[in-house]
């Protein structure tokens, strides 16, 4: 087991050792590139003065939250001075001149940026090989097949593999229809998506603008809690910031519930799954049962709805959202005669085939004549989704479900479209409706892979939400 | 040849709302800055940027609600107009579509006596796009995006007008209103108020022809030529045995012709959709109801006060009225003196006016003279300088050259209102004249102007007209 945030920050406090010490363990690491798991690792130079400013705040007793905790921030959170590429060739000298407000939380609490972890192509993707910067390798190895190379899942496929391979203590990711849950389950971490409106998207490299969250993936539920405390704030310069009152989500997090939980198993969420699946909902089951704690079955009506609406919905607002990389005013242009065709060649050659077949299906689904059948349609159909989340929530405290279909694939086996999106199918559901989840290891599977489960909470609830979760990795921890 | 043809107009006029920040950005909202100066990250697309709402955009489009008769919807959304150009940094527009803020609303027009009733089918809220400047050099286009993002009410008519002098005075009107309750300095010439024509033509009562739009329109001369050209235009190949086709116009201002920019057939499909970086618009009666004192006096219920309280002619009053600063300066001297408000306002459309127009001036350059203004027609009126004076003295009054009291002095303007003075002048002016006097008494009315005059020159101009009028009468009828 990885070194928790609370256990570093006592070995800091204890002297056992320093800042800039634990920061070069994690920038080894990070900077050995086995895995690809960074587009750029943050020169040391460029880190001196906080980790002197850290050491300084240990040194005089009192360090902020998050004091000197090396991070890795996946390439969609703009970063002042530092490149921030999606992944894209066409972002790929694009240096911000500003902060997002998530990273800036972070670094309020005194944590210290590894660099910048590859993703999928502005987060399309499920396995991290739409990166314009190559394909994440897996930590982890089938062990019937040790040579296979295989995804991290995706699209916060670098984060979720620089946890995992020890390059940084905790991750910013980001989630619009999985991309922190799904890569956290294929990596044997944990990954938290928030409710939407928790963690302002000011600064983030828009994808899909009502569904895109910031949110952390970690070694512990306890770290989730620790970087949730720091990024889960009201930001005025997102409209879409809830200005909620926030709580403390360390406070309780090792306490057992007060009162009796119930928790709903989706059945049809269980339909056609293999064994090593369906082990993960019984391990999990088992555990917290011990905790006195009561499992339903509850149904869905709305499931087998979820993709479509989904692949519609996102790769809409994704259509617009990417409208602004033109080449005109920053990122990569390439020249042509007239102006469309600097459009067209920027275009075409900065974008990979997973954005431009987004951006296709997107301007499609709002074209005129279309628009009713499909987007109009499809917002019909997240209302109902929503609704049926809401009627289960009235039933049910959480609901768990698997958090993946299946463990880790080889890289390049996936090559039609369908299936990799089918990687999304539980955790699609949870975007649309704007619910928090978060997905746990909860065992391996035949060939030795980390699979995850994932638990759904109410809006806002991610207090007990992380409280559960909590308590099921006490009994569902494996060793590498 | 187009006696038994008649045009068939509606307008989208854009309005530049006054805001001191832009709608979705708190960049400055100006006019006339260095290129590109005012343009924050939000202005300039940067990737991860998110508009926020500026209500105030709500609140002066609220107050134009009241203002042209709109229902005022507690519900509308902003929307995305997904277009490709280097002056629209987001490749989105976000703009009001499916539900407006203001629907159905309406103004009357004057045309000739009559007034007639030009409806409104809704006006919404929308960021104006940058400026693409394409004469600096041959090679090379340039982008200012100051303008991106400056709010616009875009306040769409229904097809109520029929004639150029109709589409003119819907927009005067407009703009008059628009001015009025403050939520647009209305300056066409900064592009502050623009419109779009669309026109058709049929034969009198014939179903509607197909329109041309004819856009960016932005000024009364443009407009009117325009409107000109394209009715005869269409009319021609009607009657050559053509057909109209639905296109976009640009109005040419150098040929005063209009060409055609794209056919219907390559229009864009702006595939609008909800923004999803915003929140609807949810209002309450409470908040709308809170905007309805601010809306103030229009100009219609300013001129029916003009008639009724101060017995003001029409004509006059219309003039007052026709801006809000000649009305604010109007009451503004009301205020300040015991003048009487009709002598004002005969000054104020005459002498006063003319100064402002001679010297270019703007109205508003005078608010800080009307004490003066008044004191000077104090003056005039209570007989202490004659007219004559009073309209020697008013551009150095304007002119800031001395107060009114002084300038009399200075000037030696004062009249001779001592009477034992003017009796004396009046003798010296009699003397001599028996034959005049007899002519008087025996009915003649033009001798007394004779001698009122002579008195007049003989005080060099300073002498009362007034009491030497009624002196002359006693002196005479003896």
């Amino acid at each position: 087991m990885k070194n928790s945030i609370s256990q570093i920050k006592k070995a800091l406090i204890e002297k056992k050792i320093s800042v800039g010490e634990l920061y070069d363990e994690y920038l080894a690491k990070a900077k050995s590139g086995n895995n690809n798991s960074f587009n750029l690792v943050i020169d040391r130079d460029n880190n001196i003065s906080s980790i002197n400013d850290s050491q300084n705040r240990y040194d005089n007793g009192n360090p902020l939250p998050l004091d000197g905790i090396p991070l890795g921030i996946k390439d969609l959170f703009c970063t002042k001075g530092i490149r921030t590429t999606a992944s894209s060739k066409i972002l790929s000298n694009f240096i911000p001149n500003y902060e997002s407000f998530v990273t800036q939380q972070l670094l309020n609490d005194g944590s210290i940026f590894i660099g910048k972890n590859n993703c999928d192509e502005f987060a399309m993707g499920s396995s991290n090989e739409t990166s314009y910067f190559g394909p994440v390798i897996n930590p982890w190895k089938n062990k019937n097949s040790q040579k296979d190379n295989l995804v991290p899942g995706g699209s916060s496929g670098g984060s979720a593999a620089a946890v995992a391979e020890g390059s940084c203590v905790a991750s910013m990711g980001t989630d619009t229809g999985g991309s922190i849950r799904q890569p956290a389950s294929l990596c044997g971490i944990v990954g938290l998506k928030p409710t939407f409106g928790s963690c302002s998207r000011w600064g983030i490299v828009a994808f899909a603008s009502s569904l895109d969250q910031a949110g952390p993936l970690t070694n512990c539920v306890e770290d989730a809690a620790y970087v949730l405390n720091s990024i889960n704030k009201h930001d005025f310069n997102d409209s879409t910031s809830s200005n909620h009152q926030r709580e403390d989500y360390l406070v309780d997090i090792n306490n057992s519930f007060e009162k009796k939980i119930k928790i709903g198993i989706p059945s049809d969420y269980l339909e056609d799954v293999s064994d090593d699946i369906l082990n993960q909902i019984d391990n999990t089951k088992k555990a917290l049962s011990k905790h006195g704690i009561e499992f339903v079955d509850v149904k869905f009506k709305t499931t087998e709805y979820a993709l479509s609406t989904y692949y519609i919905l996102a790769p809409a607002e994704a259509s617009s959202n990417l409208a602004r990389y033109d080449g005109i005013r920053y990122g990569v242009r390439e020249d042509g005669e007239s102006l469309d065709d600097i459009y067209l060649n920027s275009r075409t050659k900065g974008f990979g085939d997973e954005v431009t077949r987004r951006i296709l299906i997107g301007a499609y689904v709002l074209s005129a004549g279309y628009y009713d059948a499909y987007y109009r349609q499809a917002q019909k159909v997240r209302r109902l989704i929503k609704n049926d989340f809401q009627r289960i929530l009235n039933e049910v405290d959480f609901i768990l479900t698997p958090t993946t279909p299946n463990e880790a694939f080889k890289i390049g086996d996936k090559l039609d479209p369908i299936s990799m999106y089918k990687n999304d199918i539980y955790t699609v559901p949870t975007s649309l409706a704007g619910l928090p989840g978060i997905s746990i290891p909860s065992g391996l599977s035949k060939n030795g892979l980390p699979l995850g489960v994932q638990f759904i909470g109410n809006y806002f609830e991610e207090k007990s939400l992380l409280q559960l979760a909590a308590l099921a990795e006490k009994e569902l921890s494996f060793n590498e | 040849m187009s006696n038994n043809w008649e045009m068939v107009i509606g307008l989208e006029v854009h309005a530049q709302l006054k805001t001191s920040s832009k709608l979705f950005s708190s960049s400055p909202n100006q006019f006339g800055s260095d290129p590109n100066e005012n343009v924050n990250f939000i202005d300039s697309g940067m990737p991860g940027m998110l508009p926020v709402m500026n209500f105030g955009c709500i609140e002066m489009a609220i107050k134009t609600g009241y203002a042209l008769n709109f229902n005022i919807n507690k519900h509308s959304v902003f929307e995305r107009k997904n277009y490709f150009y280097p002056d629209l940094p987001q490749g989105y527009q976000i703009s009001q579509f499916e539900f407006p803020i203001l629907s159905e609303g309406y103004i009357n027009i004057e045309t000739g006596d009559n007034q007639k009733k030009i409806r409104i089918e809704r006006a919404h809220l929308e960021q104006d796009a940058g400026k693409s400047i394409h004469d600096i050099d041959p090679k090379y286009s340039f982008i200012d995006l100051n303008r991106v993002g400056t709010p616009l009410l875009e306040i769409v008519s229904y097809p109520d007008l029929s004639s150029a002098d109709e589409v003119i005075n819907y927009i005067s009107s407009l703009r008059q209103l628009l001015m009025y309750i403050d939520v647009c300095d209305g300056n066409m010439q900064e592009g502050s108020l623009r419109a779009d024509v669309n026109l058709s033509v049929r034969k009198k009562g014939q179903e509607l022809g197909t329109r041309c739009e004819i856009k960016n329109l932005n000024s009364f001369k443009f407009i009117k030529q325009a409107i000109e050209y394209e009715f005869q235009r269409q009319i021609n190949i009607i009657d050559g045995g053509g057909e109209i086709e639905q296109n976009t116009m640009l109005f040419d201002t150098s040929t005063g012709e209009t060409r055609a920019m794209r056919s219907k057939e390559f229009s864009h499909d702006y595939r609008y959709f909800p923004d999803p970086d915003l929140l609807p618009v949810n209002l309450s009666q409470e908040q709308i109801d809170k905007i309805k004192p601010l809306v103030g006096e229009l100009p219609q219920d300013k001129f029916n006060k003009y008639l009724d309280n101060y017995s003001l002619d029409k004509d006059i009053a219309k003039i007052i009225i026709a801006e809000k600063q000649n009305a604010n300066l109007f009451e503004k001297m009301i205020s300040e003196s015991t003048v009487k408000p009709k002598f004002i306002a005969a000054w104020l459309v005459g002498d006063i006016f003319a100064f402002i127009k001679e010297n270019n001036l703007e109205v508003n350059s005078l608010n800080d003279k009307t004490k003066d203004i008044t004191d000077l027609l104090r003056l005039i009126s209570d007989d202490v300088i004659s007219n004559k004076a009073g309209k020697e003295i008013l551009p150095k009054v304007l002119n800031g050259e001395g107060k009114p009291s002084e300038l009399v002095k200075e000037l030696g303007l004062e009249q001779v209102s001592d009477s034992g003075e003017l009796e004396k002048v009046i003798d010296e002016a009699l003397v001599g004249e028996e034959e005049n006097i007899l002519k008087f008494q025996g009915g003649s009315d033009r001798v007394l102007g004779y001698f009122v005059g002579k008195c007049l020159k003989a005080t060099k101009g300073k002498g009362n007209p007034k009491l030497i009028n009624k002196i002359l009468l006693e002196r005479l009828k003896k």
